[in-house]
C-alpha cells in the first residue's frame, strides 16, 4: 500500500504543504482535507482588496479543483476533522470518516477571537472569506463604523473603509496607540497619525465597556462612558487557535499544537501555520506565529521533512509580516518593539518612508520596522540576529538611491 | 531546465522571493521584483519553486518546458 499523508486545514499552510510534498516527489497519497466548502483561499487579501473589491474570491484562491487534481491532491472540502487517533494513525471527520494515516499534518489555523459582547447584527469578526462578504456588504451601506482592536487587522479594516469612502471611522483600543505590541511609540504614533490623516477618528488608550442593540444600530460605550453610535463595528481582538478537536489526541496543547524544532508534535505528526507552537530559534521559548510567511516556510520544512525522515530539518523562522493601509507597506522583521532601542534610518523618499531599526541590549541587530521601502527589508530580513545595529544602519542606509537620499534625522 | 517568470502588474515587492532565493530574485528602487537569472537547472528547482510559492501574490512562476 502506497503511503498516505493526511493534511487537515485547507487554508495557506496545508494547501503549501500539499504542493511542497508533490514538488518534493513525494510518491504517496496526500489528501487535503477542510472545514469550509469553498476552494481553499488565501486571507492577507480579506482585509484589504477582498474588502476595497478589488479582489474577487477568483483572485484569492489558492488551489482550484483543476489544479488539485493535476497535482494529484485529494481535496475533501467541507469535512471537518473531529478527533485525532495518534496511536492508530487515524483522523476522524465530522461525518463518521476514518482517513489512516502514514503522516499527519495539523494545520488548522487559528480563528478570530471571539466578541465578548456577542454578536448582534452589525457586529462582525474577520477571519474567513464569509466574515468579509459581509463586512464588505454592510460597509457599503455607510457608517459609521467602529473598529475595536487597532493591531494589523482592526488597523487594516479601518484604512479600507476609509478608502471605500466609509465618512465616519473610529478605531478604539486600550493600547495608547495601534499595533503597539509589535511597535514602539515613536513608530505606533507614526501610524496613528496616518490614520487621523486619512480622517479616522482614533481613540486609544481606552478600552470598551460594551456594544448595545438600540433601535437603529449599535453603540459602543466606551471605558470613560462615551457612547459611540455605530451601524457596523468590526471586533479585531486577535485569534485563538484552532487546537480544540485535538483535546483527546494526547497530544500537548497550549495555546496550539506544541512541537519540537522539526515541527513535530509526536511521531509522524507534523504541524504547520498558525495552530503551530513551536520553539524559537534564537530567543528560546515557545511561539505561536500568526503570520503568512512563517506558515508557508514551516510547510516547505514539514514536506521536506516528511519526505526526508532521514534528515529533517529544523523550523527556523525570521519573524515576518507585512500590512498594507492606505498607500503605504508596513514591513516588519525579526525582534520589534517598545522594549528595544532604536534608531531611524530615512527612506528615499523621507516623508513617506522610513526604516525603524530595532537592537537587542548588547547592541546585536535585533528587528525592523520598514515603511514603504522594500529594499531596505530585505536587507533587514537577512540580518536579523547576526550583525550589530550599526552595521546594518549602514547597509540599510548605503540601499538609498543615491540621487534621492534625505538628510538622517 | 526551467523559466522563471514574473508579473509585474502583481508585485507588491514584499521580498519574500529575494529572501528564499537571492541569486534568482532582487528589488530594484522601486520594491519591484528583478529576475537575475531566468534559467534555473533541475537541481535547483525545489528551491526555487518554494521561492515562487513564497510570493504572497503569486506574481511568480517557474515553468517547464
Ligand atoms: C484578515 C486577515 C488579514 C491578514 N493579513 C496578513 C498580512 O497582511 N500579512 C501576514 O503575514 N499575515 C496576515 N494574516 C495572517 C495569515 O493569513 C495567517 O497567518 C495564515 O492564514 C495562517 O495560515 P494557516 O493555514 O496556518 O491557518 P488558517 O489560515 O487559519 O487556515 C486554517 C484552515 O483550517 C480549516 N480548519 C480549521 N479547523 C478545522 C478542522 N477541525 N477540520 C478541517 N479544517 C479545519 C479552516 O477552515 C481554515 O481553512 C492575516 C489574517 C487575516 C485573518
Ligand atoms: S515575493 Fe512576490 S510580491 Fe514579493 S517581491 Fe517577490 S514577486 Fe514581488
Amino acid at each position: 500500500m502506497s503511503p498516505v499523508t493526511v493534511i487537515v486545514g485547507s487554508s495557506v499552510g496545508g494547501v503549501r504543504t500539499a504542493q511542497a510534498l508533490r514538488s518534493r516527489g513525494y510518491a504517496g497519497d496526500v489528501v487535503l482535507v477542510g472545514e469550509e466548502t469553498v476552494a481553499p483561499y488565501d486571507k492577507p487579501p480579506l482585509s484589504k482588496g477582498v474588502l476595497a473589491g478589488t479582489s474577487t474570491g477568483d483572485d484569492i484562491t489558492l488551489l482550484t479543483e483543476s489544479a488539485a487534481r493535476d497535482a494529484g491532491i485529494r481535496l475533501l472540502l467541507g469535512r471537518a476533522a473531529t478527533r485525532l487517533d495518534v496511536a492508530g494513525h487515524r483522523v476522524e471527520l465530522a461525518d463518521g470518516e476514518q482517513l489512516r494515516y502514514d503522516d499527519v499534518v495539523l494545520a488548522t489555523g487559528a480563528q478570530a477571537r471571539p466578541s465578548p459582547w456577542g454578536a448582534p447584527p452589525g457586529l462582525h469578526v474577520l477571519r474567513t472569506l464569509a466574515d468579509a462578504t459581509t463586512l464588505a456588504r454592510d460597509l457599503r451601506r455607510g457608517g459609521p463604523l467602529v473598529v475595536i482592536g487597532a493591531g494589523f487587522v482592526g488597523a487594516e479594516v479601518a484604512a479600507t473603509a476609509r478608502g471605500l469612502g466609509v465618512r465616519d471611522v473610529t478605531l478604539v483600543d486600550p493600547a495608547p496607540a495601534p499595533m503597539s505590541r509589535v511597535l514602539d511609540p515613536a513608530v505606533a504614533g507614526w501610524f496613528a497619525r496616518l490614520h487621523a490623516e486619512h480622517g479616522v477618528t482614533t481613540r486609544f488608550g481606552v478600552g470598551v465597556d460594551g456594544v448595545e442593540q438600540v433601535e437603529d444600530g449599535l453603540v459602543v460605550r466606551l471605558g470613560d462612558g462615551t457612547p459611540l453610535p455605530a451601524a457596523t463595528v468590526v471586533v479585531g481582538i486577535g485569534a485563538v487557535p484552532n487546537d480544540d478537536w485535538l483535546r483527546t489526541s494526547g497530544l500537548r496543547l497550549d495555546d496550539g499544537v506544541v512541537c519540537d524544532r522539526f515541527s513535530r508534535a509526536a511521531d509522524h505528526v507534523h504541524a504547520v501555520g498558525d495552530v503551530a507552537r513551536v520553539p524559537h530559534p534564537r530567543r528560546g521559548g515557545l511561539g505561536r506565529a500568526e503570520h503568512w510567511t512563517n506558515a508557508v516556510e514551516q510547510a516547505a520544512c514539514v514536506a521536506h521533512n516528511i519526505v526526508r525522515p532521514d534528515a529533517p530539518r529544523v523550523h527556523e523562522p525570521v519573524e515576518y509580516v507585512w500590512s498594507d493601509q492606505y498607500d503605504r507597506t508596513l514591513q516588519l522583521t525579526g525582534h520589534t518593539g517598545g522594549a528595544l532601542g532604536h534608531v531611524l534610518v530615512p527612506g528615499p523618499d523621507p516623508e513617506r518612508s522610513f526604516a525603524a531599526l530595532y537592537a537587542e541590549p548588547d547592541g546585536t541587530f535585533a528587528g525592523a520596522v520598514t515603511v514603504s521601502w522594500p529594499r531596505a527589508l530585505v536587507v533587514c530580513r537577512k540580518a536579523a540576529g547576526t550583525m550589530s545595529l550599526e552595521e546594518v544602519r549602514q547597509l540599510v542606509s548605503a540601499r538609498r538611491p543615491s540621487a534621492r537620499t534625505g538628510a538622517v534625522t | 531546465m526551467a523559466l522563471v517568470k514574473a508579473d509585474l502588474d502583481l508585485c507588491q515587492g514584499y521580498a519574500n522571493c529575494v529572501v528564499a532565493a537571492d541569486d534568482v530574485f532582487d528589488l530594484d528602487d522601486d520594491g519591484l521584483v528583478v529576475v537575475l537569472r531566468k534559467e534555473v537547472s533541475g537541481s535547483e528547482m525545489d528551491r526555487i519553486s518554494d521561492a515562487a510559492r513564497s510570493c504572497p501574490v503569486a506574481a511568480l512562476r517557474v515553468e517547464t518546458p
